[in-house]
């Protein structure tokens, strides 16, 4: 038994395996150390998912955010956005951008979700970002009570209380929330595209996101309560209507009451 | 000497009428009474065919509110408000639209009957002269006089001046019970629950928030720690304690020399309430590095210690200087150090 150690350690590509053994032994337990920081924004995608990304993303992207996805003067730098990202922005249709303005609006789709997967496979390699959401947390299931108090004080300034969208600076506007996918809404959460601000894991949970999910498949499904909604939009469009329609009828009754008969 | 002067100026006009105008202007070419409008008979009193007509229309109203009665009626038993909030909206609706019908239709077929088919006279009631008659105002002052000399009112000094005097001095007490209508003000409007090492916490579960939680450009929103458990007074202190807490790049924050300990790392909190009218201002765009009031639309930029750059507030939103404490949470360094929210008188 010794002897045949000794025979093996004596064999002149014994130092070279040894080394490769504890090359591969360190650098994996660094791999698996990083992992652990970034489990939950790390996704497996093959050297060939992320070749056959660029491609795509050169044909497509390169021209605004650069050859390396470093980013220019006509659009942002892409290292660390992650997948989530991609799947967000060429998933909802807004990029590819068509021309600039004070913000990018939802449009048709120009991708197929395999192309946007393997743009978003690129895009992840670059960098640690988020990923694309975990299915479980899409479901609405949670608690949609919870998930309104949340979206009140977290959303409903800028997106209106029931996700009717709003105004913003110079142009810019909160769009509306009605039958998004869940998975975009989680997204935006995570990424905070455009001027919307960023609520990661920590100020919102994946638990609350989910919340807010099932809170925004709630109102989608129920109508509301109190009557014809005027589009949701709150005191402005309700005095309009009174103003125009509730004090116009009450004027022509009284000029009806103060006519002759004939 | 002005009566006299516009006399003369009258005159040089060339008033045609003669008579004391005192200080009124007259305009020369009044418009003249036109009277009453020329009778004019209505269809229903030349043709007996269309007065049944409308007897039969006054009476189809009266029978559409019946019909709206029973309909409200039915409705409140066909639309039950159940344990699912959206059967409210049809109950309303349809209770709602008959109980309009039933009123509408006495009211409308009331008004349409009197105007077609009641007696079509008119009658002018001339308004009487505001100034009585010489008589009346004679025996007018002769009553006061009477009253004066049976209660000796004027003869009687002592009784009037003390009578003056007690009716000065009876809203005195009331006074000062008005003066304890309300607590006092006090330093409420300039304190807030925010003292030097209160942690940061979310808005609404009150879990602390640390500095390596809020990544760039996030947006927190914050109360401190110890409002989610409270019972009373919670919405008051809330009102006056909410931040906004976010975190940009430090170069982009443009700090005055004396505010810089203020922030922590790039991570700045401000009042959430307006300073103008106590809105919360939390539409907040991650790239301009603006906060928008949602009410009047006052746009603050966070770079710059949100000093107003549009809209009716006239002051930046109060700081709170934060720091960070031995376990890596947030924490306030003090209170604000000037009153959040709208102006108020002694501010």
């Amino acid at each position: 038994m010794n002897k045949s150690l000794n025979r093996a350690r004596r064999k002149p590509l014994a130092a070279a395996v040894v080394i490769a053994a504890g090359l591969l032994f360190s650098g994996g337990g660094y791999a698996v150390a990083t992992n652990v920081v970034v489990s939950s924004v790390a996704t497996e995608y093959t050297a060939e998912q992320i070749s056959e990304g660029r491609k795509l993303f050169l044909a497509n992207c390169a021209s605004c955010h650069g050859l390396n996805a470093e980013g220019t003067a006509a659009g942002p730098s892409m290292i660390g956005v992650g997948a989530a990202a991609v799947d967000f922005q060429v998933g909802t249709g807004r990029m590819p951008g068509q021309g600039s303005g004070p913000q990018l609006p939802k449009k048709k789709v120009q991708f197929t979700q395999d192309q946007i997967l393997l743009m978003a496979a690129y895009v992840a390699s670059l960098a640690p970002g988020p990923a694309i959401p975990d299915a479980k947390y899409l479901e609405a299931t949670g608690s949609a009570s919870h998930g309104g108090e949340l979206f009140r004080i977290n959303c409903a300034m800028c997106h209106n209380a029931v996700g009717a969208g709003g105004a913003l600076t110079e142009g810019k506007y909160a769009p509306v929330l009605k039958n998004i996918e869940a998975k975009h809404v989680y997204e935006a959460m995570v990424i905070g595209p455009q001027n919307m601000p960023v609520f990661n894991d920590s100020n919102l949970t994946p638990e609350d996101k989910q919340d807010i999910i099932t809170y925004l498949a709630y109102i989608d499904e129920n109508s509301s309560a109190g009557g014809f909604e005027l589009g949701s939009l709150g005191p402005v469009a309700e005095g309009l209507f009174i103003w125009i329609f509730g004090l116009g009828l009450i004027i022509a009754i009284t000029v009806w009451l103060g006519a002759k008969s004939n | 000497m002005a009566g006299k002067d516009l006399e003369k100026g009258s005159e040089a006009e060339g008033f045609e009428h003669d008579f004391d105008s005192g200080l009124a202007v007259l305009p020369p070419d009044k418009i003249k009474d036109p009277g009453l409008e020329p009778h004019r008979v209505r269809m229903t009193d030349k043709n007996p065919a269309k007065a049944k007509n409308a007897e039969r229309q006054v009476a189809a109203l009266f029978l559409i509110s019946v019909l709206g009665s029973f309909f409200a009626l039915w409705a409140y038993v066909a639309f039950p408000i159940t344990e699912d909030l959206s059967t409210v909206r049809a109950n309303n609706l349809f209770l709602g639209l008959g109980m309009t019908l039933s009123l509408l239709g006495i009211g409308i077929g009331a008004v349409h009957w009197a105007k077609t088919l009641m007696p079509d006279f008119e009658v002018a009631e001339a308004r009487h002269q505001t100034r009585g008659n010489e008589e009346v105002r004679a025996r007018a002052v002769e009553i006061v006089k009477l009253a004066d000399s049976e209660s000796g009112f004027s003869r009687r000094k002592l009784i009037r001046r003390t009578l003056y005097g007690a009716l000065a001095v009876f809203p005195l007490p009331a006074l000062i019970v008005f003066g304890d209508l309300g607590p006092e003000v006090g330093n409420t409007l300039r304190q807030t629950m925010w003292k030097a090492g209160t942690r940061l916490t979310k808005d609404p579960t009150g879990i602390p928030i640390k500095a390596s939680d809020v990544t760039l450009g996030s947006v927190f929103h914050v109360i401190p720690e110890g409002l989610a458990e409270m019972h009373e007074h919670k919405l008051e202190e809330k009102a006056k304690a909410a931040v906004l807490l976010v975190r940009l790049n430090q170069e982009s924050l443009n700090e005055a020399e004396d505010r810089k300990s203020w922030s922590y790392d790039g991570i700045v909190a401000y009042s959430k309430i307006c300073t103008h009218v106590g809105c919360p201002v939390a539409l907040y765009e991650q790239h301009t590095h603006s906060l928008l009031c949602p009410c009047h639309q006052s746009t603050f930029d966070v770079t710059e210690h949100c000093k107003v750059v549009f809209g009716p507030a006239s002051r930046p939103l109060p700081q709170l200087p934060i720091s960070v404490d031995a376990e890596g949470y947030l924490i306030a360094q003090s209170d604000f150090l000037e009153p959040v929210g709208p102006s108020f008188w002694e501010r």
